[in-house]
C-alpha cells in the first residue's frame, strides 16, 4: 500500500449493534485517495451500515474509525425528504456547502439534469432525483465520496454513463470512493478493491481474487462468479471462444 | 415617541414578527408546533417565578422554558413514552403547577386573561428593549446555525455525514425557541404564541418555492398580522393576541387562492 497520508478513512475491526443485534461486526477497511473500494453482498448484509460507520453517522460503534478528511460527499441509499419544505434543485445543491454557480452548473450537466435546476425537488422522478443526488455529492469536489447504490432507478444508458462518470471523477479529483453496488460489471471494470460482506467481511481483495473465492461463490452463486471472471477472459483472447462464460 | 402605549405595542409586535417569521418556518418544517405549545404553556410557571422573585419576566420565562426543553430531551432518552405524550405531560403539568402557584400568591393581583391572550397595555419601554436586543441576538444565532439546521431538516444523515454537526444545531435551536417565547409572551399571550410562529409560516409555504422565500414571506406575513391586528385591537377593544392571530388567519386564507391558481396551471 501507499504511504499513510493517502489514507482517507480507516476502519479498525468496526461493528455496530442495534438493540442487541449485530448489524455488522469486525469490519476493517481502508479507503485511499484515487482508489475505488466496493462493498458487495446480499440484502441486509450490512453494506449501508458499514458506509454509515465510515461516515461517522453511527456513533456508538465497536472498534474504531480513523477519518483524515472533512471534505465528504454522500449519496445515501434511501432519502426521505419532507415536502413541507419548499426546495428547488438549486437550493439542494447548496445544502451543505456554499459552492459557486459555475460548479453547480457543471455538476448538473455532468449528470445530465441541468434542465431541472429551477425545478422543485419534490417534482422530480426517482431517476432524476438520483442524478441530482450524485451531482450534489460531486459538485463540492470532495476528497471522500460515499455512494450507496447511486444509480438506483436510473435508466440503462444513464447507468453506464454515470458509472463512467464516477470512474472519471475518481481519476480527475483523485478522491477516494466507497461504492455500494449490485452491478457486478461495474465492480469488475472500475473497482480497485472489493469487499464482500455478509454481516462480516466474507472475503476481500481485487475483483478477480474475490470472484474466485469460494465464500463469494457460496454467497452469490456460480453464475455471479462467472460474470466477474468473464472480464478476465475478455482481455485474454485465448479463452474468448468459451460461449458459456460470455453469457452475462 | 414611546410614551404612547400603542406605539410601544406596535414596535414590540414588529420586533417579534421579525423573529417569529424565520423561527416559525423551522417549526413548520421540523414539525415542532406541539413542542412550541409545550414551551409556551410552561411559560406561565416562568411568569409566576418572575413575580415571586421579582425578576424580569422575559428572563424568567426563558429560564423555565429552557429547563422544560432539557427535561423533555432527558425524558425522551430515559422513557419509552412517545414524544407527543411527553409533550402533553410537560405542557399541562407545567400549566397546572403555574396556576396552582398563582392561587397561593394571593398578595399579587394577576391578570390571567392578559397572560393567556396578551395585553398591549402591558408593554413597557423595558420590554421593547428586551424584545429588540433579544430578537437581534436570536436572529444572529439563527443565521449562524442556518446551514446545519436547514441541511439536517432536509436530511439528518446527509448533514451528519458531511460534517455539519446537526445535533449541536438542534440543541441551539431549542434554546432559540425558548427565547422567542420569552420575548413574545406579554404581547401575544401564552396560548397563542405557537399561532404566531406557525400561521405566517404556513401562509408563506403556500406562496414560496424556496426556503429563503418562505422565510421572507413569513416575516412579511407576521408584520402585516401585527399591524392589522393591533389596529383592530385598538378599534374594537379586543385582546391583542387574538386580534393578531385572527389577522394572520385572514392572510393564510388569502394565500390559499394562490395555491388554487398554481394547481390550475399544472392541470
Amino acid at each position: 500500500m501507499n504511504s499513510n497520508n493517502n489514507i482517507l478513512v480507516k476502519l479498525n475491526n468496526a461493528g455496530f449493534r442495534q438493540s442487541e443485534k449485530w448489524l455488522v461486526e469486525g469490519i476493517s477497511l481502508t479507503i485511499e485517495k484515487g482508489k475505488i473500494v466496493t462493498l458487495i453482498g446480499p440484502n441486509g448484509s450490512g453494506k449501508s451500515t458499514t458506509a454509515k460507520i465510515a461516515l461517522g453517522i453511527y456513533k456508538n460503534i465497536e472498534g474504531s474509525v480513523e477519518k483524515y478528511t472533512t471534505k465528504v460527499g454522500y449519496v445515501p441509499q434511501k432519502i426521505s425528504i419532507d415536502w413541507t419544505l419548499p426546495i428547488r434543485v438549486y437550493d439542494f445543491m447548496l445544502l451543505t456547502e456554499t459552492i459557486e454557480d459555475s460548479a453547480i452548473d457543471e455538476a448538473l450537466s455532468l449528470t445530465g439534469v441541468i434542465h431541472l435546476k429551477n425545478k422543485n425537488l419534490g417534482s422530480l422522478s426517482g431517476g432524476e432525483f438520483q442524478r441530482v443526488l450524485i451531482a450534489r455529492a460531486i459538485s463540492k469536489k470532495p476528497e471522500l465520496l460515499v455512494l450507496d447504490e447511486p444509480v438506483q432507478g436510473v435508466d440503462y444508458t444513464g447507468e453506464i454513463a454515470l458509472y463512467e462518470l464516477i470512474k472519471k471523477i475518481s481519476d480527475t479529483l483523485n478522491c477516494g470512493i466507497l461504492l455500494i453496488s449490485h452491478d457486478l460489471h461495474m465492480v469488475m471494470t472500475a473497482t480497485d478493491h472489493v469487499i464482500c460482506l455478509n454481516g462480516h467481511v466474507c472475503c476481500s481483495g481485487s475483483p478477480l481474487d474475490v470472484a474466485k473465492n469460494n465464500e463469494y461463490k457460496a454467497l452469490f452463486g456460480e453464475k455471479a462468479s462467472q460474470i466477474l471472471t468473464t472480464y478476465e477472459h475478455k482481455h485474454d483472447h485465448v479463452h474468448s471462444d468459451k460461449g458459456e462464460i460470455k453469457k452475462n | 415617541m414611546f410614551d404612547d402605549f400603542f406605539i410601544r405595542a406596535l414596535f414590540a409586535g414588529i420586533g417579534i414578527a421579525f423573529v417569529t417569521g424565520p423561527l416559525g418556518c423551522f417549526v413548520v418544517w421540523r414539525r415542532l408546533s406541539y413542542f412550541g405549545d409545550t414551551l409556551a404553556h410552561s411559560a406561565l410557571l416562568g411568569v409566576t417565578m418572575a413575580y415571586t422573585l421579582d425578576l424580569n419576566i422575559a428572563i424568567s420565562v426563558f429560564l423555565i422554558s429552557s429547563i422544560i426543553a432539557l427535561l423533555l430531551i432527558q425524558l425522551q432518552k430515559r422513557t419509552n413514552l412517545p414524544g407527543d405524550a411527553l409533550l402533553g405531560l410537560l405542557a399541562h403539568s407545567s400549566l397546572a403547577v403555574g396556576l396552582v402557584v398563582i392561587g397561593f400568591l394571593t398578595f399579587i393581583r394577576f391578570d390571567i386573561m392578559g397572560l393567556l391572550f396578551g395585553d398591549i397595555l402591558a408593554v413597557t419601554t423595558d420590554d421593547l428593549f428586551v424584545i429588540w436586543i433579544g430578537g437581534a441576538l436570536i436572529l444572529i444565532v439563527l443565521k449562524l446555525i442556518w446551514k446545519p439546521l436547514l441541511a439536517s431538516t432536509v436530511n439528518y444523515e446527509l448533514a451528519e455525514a458531511e460534517g455539519l454537526n446537526p445535533d449541536r444545531a438542534k440543541a441551539i435551536f431549542t434554546i432559540l425557541m425558548a427565547a422567542v417565547i420569552a420575548i413574545s409572551i406579554k404581547m401575544v399571550g401564552l396560548l397563542l404564541i405557537t399561532g404566531m410562529l406557525i400561521i405566517p409560516a404556513a401562509m408563506a409555504r403556500n406562496i414560496s418555492d424556496s426556503p429563503q422565500k418562505m422565510v421572507l414571506f413569513s416575516i412579511i406575513g407576521g408584520l402585516l398580522s401585527v399591524i392589522l391586528g393591533l389596529y383592530s385591537s385598538l378599534e374594537f377593544n379586543t385582546s391583542s393576541g387574538p386580534s393578531i392571530i385572527a389577522a394572520a388567519l385572514i392572510l393564510f386564507i388569502l394565500s390559499l387562492f394562490k395555491i388554487k391558481q398554481s394547481i390550475k396551471l399544472k392541470n
